[in-house]
């Protein structure tokens, strides 16, 4: 490490220092929402991470293009109408192979075209003017940061079903103050990398 | 069927919904990426607020306006596109107005796209309702979530670094609670607003029940 452009860096950044969920708060609608239960907490995070590989490669592409052709104002409307694609893909591909999951992931599924960790990796790495590689080693470092936040907070949220609660702390406020000390944990990473 | 003879009637309740029954934020748990993200200091969610309230009333104007052209099966796309482009013009103004404003911002700006507030209300009443209820629920929504941002805003800079809008409030022997401008910070300040609702509503539903009588709410 200690190169803040090399492949392994920019993967370790978005995975732990600076995780997607815990620390610059992107994606937290699912991450409230269907951290419920681990079994639809996993798929949830591997179908976001599919998409925003898949999305990533597409914006770097994209962005090419847009540069080429002197049209960065279309970046943001552009990149939108990729996601959405993408999605659709994941879509029609979770529900021809695993009809179930496709139930228990609900409306969160279609919901990913509104997942801010989506759009906000997509301009992030326009914004850092990351290369192929890089953008490549940022989508999947900020992939399985997605899915280690999901699945530690539904790890937690599963234990605090047994456990007994006031009243009044039940539900999202819950969530929240968890979410909060996890994200007081994902601080001790800090020092592995700064902006 | 006696909601569709409603339909056109703007009552105050059009624009008080958004505010406290059905606040986007502590109520819908919409929106909550930039509600967290952008509120470490008052001006900020303030500046955030606005931004939002003006692309919400805007996206609602036009797909209201359209909402009879717009085929069904393309609708969501269709919804983006406009409320993408709403937030393009909010960009480059910001940009052009504020520099300071726009870089504390950053991709948040951009990231109203996917606020989910926005699209929600494009979805659920800009597409069943006339322009002008549509805009007057919009604005009810769009204060509701600055007034939302502004009391997440205020306490964690309140808290985090001892000032107000800017303005330093205590002396300087104030030592700042600085994880509060940080992110834990705004996960843990929700949660105490969220858990300052419930108590309220509790309590509410406490009294409800004591005086059995008069159960009307």
């Amino acid at each position: 490490m200690g190169n803040a452009d090399s492949i392994t860096f920019i993967f370790f950044n978005a995975f732990l220092a600076n995780n997607f969920v815990l620390a610059m708060f992107l994606g937290l609608c699912p991450f409230l929402g269907v951290s419920g239960k681990l079994n639809t907490a996993l798929p949830m995070g591997l179908a976001t991470s599919f998409v925003m590989l898949v999305s990533s490669v597409c914006a770097y592409f994209l962005n090419e293009l847009l540069v080429a052709f002197g049209i960065e104002y279309l970046r943001l409307i552009s990149y939108i109408v990729v996601i959405a694609s993408a999605v659709q893909l994941v879509e029609m591909t979770l529900k021809k192979l695993s009809p179930t999951l496709f139930r228990a992931l609900g409306i969160y599924l279609p919901l990913i075209t509104t997942n801010c960790a989506i759009l906000g990796l997509a301009l992030f790495q326009t914004f850092k003017e990351y290369n192929f590689m890089q953008s490549l080693a940022y989508a999947l470092g900020a992939g399985a940061g997605f899915i280690l936040a999901l699945l530690l907070m539904a790890g937690l949220r599963e234990r605090l079903e047994l456990a007994k609660l006031p009243s009044v702390t039940q539900g999202a406020a819950l969530s929240l103050i968890l979410g909060g000390l996890l994200s007081l944990a994902f601080m001790g990473f800090a020092g592995l990398g700064a902006e | 069927m006696s909601l569709i003879k409603q339909d056109d009637r703007i009552t105050l309740d059009t624009f008080l919904e958004g505010v406290w029954r059905e606040n986007p934020v502590f109520v819908m748990m919409l929106g909550m990426c930039p509600t967290l993200a952008v509120t470490n200091s008052a001006m900020n969610a303030l500046a955030m607020g606005v931004a939002t309230t003006f692309v919400l009333i805007a996206s609602s104007l036009l797909v209201s306006l359209f909402r009879n052209l717009i085929p069904s099966e393309v609708r969501i796309a269709t919804y983006i596109v406009i409320i993408a482009t709403f937030v393009t013009i909010v960009d480059y103004t910001m940009q052009a107005v504020s520099q300071p404003l726009y870089h504390a911002l950053g991709a948040f700006i951009q990231l109203i796209v996917v606020n989910c507030i926005i699209l929600g209300r494009a979805e659920a009443c800009a597409s069943r309702n006339k322009p002008l209820k549509s805009m007057v629920n919009a604005a009810g929504m769009g204060l509701g979530f600055t007034l939302a941002l502004l009391s997440l805003g205020s306490v964690r800079e309140l808290l985090g670094s001892g000032s107000l809008f800017g303005l330093p409030l205590f002396g300087e022997h104030f030592q700042p609670w600085v994880v509060m401008v940080l992110p834990p910070g705004g996960f843990l300040v929700l949660g105490g607003w969220l858990l300052f609702f419930e108590w309220l509503k509790t309590r509410k539903q406490d009294q409800v029940l004591g005086a059995e009588g008069a159960t009307h709410g």
